[in-house]
């Protein structure tokens, strides 16, 4: 399991490589000086000054990459002129609202999306099936933003029942805050997963074990939870992972709908106060998240397959 | 379904040429009546005359980012897997890097550097798109040119340039092309939310999303100026959508779906 680790993040090392170019490039391309970008219209020539020699300005592309890349071991992500702070510690305590709704979503999109597919796929063409092939043609189309702004109205105008803005103070106050955000953002997800949640589990049901435990009499719950419903997982993380960049985009646009003080409305709010360094932060920490998942995934493929144990090792 | 959407959106401003930018103060946040069917918003303008409007606005976004993105990532795919060797690793490294950013977050970032607007939006989608393209078209050129017909082309002496854009790019092109009719949905979804976030197109701009955000902020008092916009846009990508399937059984009729 550790050399497996290991092996595993090594291959992450030319990613993680790729998107610190990415990033680094980003700021290049605003026309003009970086310096006076990344400082704002205000900043004073000594301040100017400072930073052309502390970035390397004067030298080659790949000379300011590498101090970028210094800066960035160091945990220096640079500095917010308009919140008066590091950028890091800006980016750190909106880290956890993100997570945490990201999080929230991903468990309401498997218990919305794995028990209509396999109710799906006992009984293909009936109603229910049609219906949940509906639902993936009409929610593909469903702008996860307008869902919002209707969840808002029915739950909070029409029938005010929850709330929805803010984050809220205790661990109790987050579950029912991120309540409509999470569930707006798992109901855009699900027509995207349901489809070949669905093709899986009708693929596992005609699997030869399933007969078998059929056969031998097992009571039907017994092999959909034993059998069905844990086969049927990897794909089901399969198709959730491929999705994790989507999932990231969404928290961006309904963290804005809901005013959630995560990294989505902190990315927005730069933006509309020309705050390069947190654009350029949160941009790296999103990139990096999705990395993360993916080799979350990873590990969560070897702890449902203990077969995978044996070939990785 | 889609002719319908297309002509409102080209005849739609011609029949109905009343201003959807111009404002009536007198007649703001009406509920929906005779003469307003959906209402009309916070400036007094009629919502479905805006509604209407929008539906050029957001075809346009569709179309706007989809076009540069497939032209450029076809052709920089078709290279890449034509030629091999060092033009295909630098470009794949170069996909790498790209797609190694969630889609989104990656847009918007490109937007906030070059500055909100429908035109920046078009150049950050497509300097972000392109290599869904690239790459469908890459994988799909590596297996044309073994073909026997690229092989023949080849014997009798034609130019890469000649076998490239006669021969191989109209085989290649299919899948790019069945892609893209999704991916216009998804960038009409996308251009929208930009939209919505004050990224995209800008006020007083009929763009739906503009309006969605517009209507949020009196969603309390009048509803109907948020709800309207947002049923079109299902119902628009639920046409495209279907059209997309329909596209693809008839371009591709061997896969059995």
């Amino acid at each position: 399991m550790g050399a497996f680790l290991l092996r595993r993040t090594a291959l992450l090392v030319p990613v993680v490589v790729g998107i610190t170019l990415g990033v680094f490039l980003l700021i290049r391309l605003i026309p003009g000086d970086p310096a006076r970008v990344l400082l704002g219209i205000h900043a004073t020539p000594e301040a100017l000054a400072a930073l052309h020699k502390s970035m390397g300005l004067d030298r080659s592309l790949g000379a300011q990459y590498v101090i970028f890349l210094k800066a960035l071991i160091r945990g220096q992500l640079g500095y917010s002129y308009f919140f008066g702070e590091q950028v890091v510690d800006l980016v750190l305590a909106r880290l956890a609202p993100t997570l945490f709704l990201i999080g929230y979503a991903t468990v309401l999109t498997v218990l919305i999306a794995f028990p209509s597919a396999i109710l799906a796929a006992l009984r293909p063409n009936s109603i229910w099936d049609q219906a949940v092939r509906f639902a993936s043609i009409f929610g593909i189309g469903l702008p996860s933003y307008w869902l919002g702004v209707v969840l808002v109205y029915a739950f909070a105008i029409a029938i005010p029942i929850l709330p929805v803005a803010g984050y809220g103070e205790t661990i109790g106050e987050h579950f029912s805050f991120l309540l409509l955000p999470s569930l707006t953002i798992a109901v855009s997800l699900v027509p995207l997963v349901l489809r070949a949640l669905r093709a899986s589990v009708m693929e596992t049901l005609r699997a030869g074990y399933v007969d078998t435990a059929r056969a031998k009499g097992l009571a039907w719950h017994r092999i959909m939870g034993r059998h069905v419903v844990r086969n049927a997982l990897m794909p089901a993380v399969t198709v959730l992972a491929l999705n994790i960049g989507y999932l990231i985009g969404g928290t961006v646009i309904i963290e804005n709908v809901f005013a959630i003080p995560g990294l989505g409305g902190l990315m927005i709010l730069s933006i509309g106060t020309r705050d390069y360094p947190t654009i350029q932060a949160v941009t790296l920490v999103f990139a990096i998240l999705v990395v993360l998942v993916n080799l979350l995934t990873d590990l969560i493929y070897v702890f449902l397959d203990p077969r995978l144990r044996a070939v990785i090792r | 379904m889609i002719l319908f959407w297309i002509a409102l959106a080209v005849f739609g401003p011609l029949v109905w040429t009343a201003d959807p930018t111009a404002l009536n103060l007198g007649d703001s946040l009406l509920p929906p009546s005779l003469t307003h069917p959906f209402g009309t918003d916070s400036l007094g303008r009629d919502v479905l005359l805006r509604v209407v409007n929008g539906a050029s606005v957001d075809l346009q976004i569709g179309l706007f980012t989809v076009l540069p993105a497939l032209i450029i990532g076809s052709l920089v795919g078709a290279l890449a897997g034509y030629y091999g060797s060092f033009v295909d690793i630098g470009v794949m490294r170069l996909v790498d890097i790209v797609v190694a950013f969630p889609f989104f977050v990656l847009v918007i970032a490109i937007i906030a550097v070059l500055g909100p607007g429908l035109i920046n939006m078009y150049i950050a989608v497509g300097l972000v798109g392109w290599v869904s393209y690239a790459r469908v078209v890459r994988a799909e050129m590596m297996v044309a040119k073994q073909m026997d017909y690229a092989r023949a082309a080849r014997v009798l002496g034609f130019s890469d340039t000649r076998i490239l854009l006669r021969h191989l790019m109209p085989n290649v092109i299919v899948q790019a092309l069945i892609y893209s009719t999704s991916d216009f949905i998804l960038n009409i979804l996308l251009g929208s939310s930009l939209g919505f976030l004050g990224l995209g197109a800008q006020p007083p701009t009929p763009e739906w999303g503009v309006m969605i955000a517009d209507g949020y902020s009196f969603l309390a008092r009048a509803p109907w100026i948020s709800a309207l916009p947002g049923l079109v846009i299902v119902a628009l990508a639920a046409a495209f959508s279907l059209f997309g399937d329909g596209l693809a059984d008839y371009l591709r009729p061997e896969i059995d779906r």
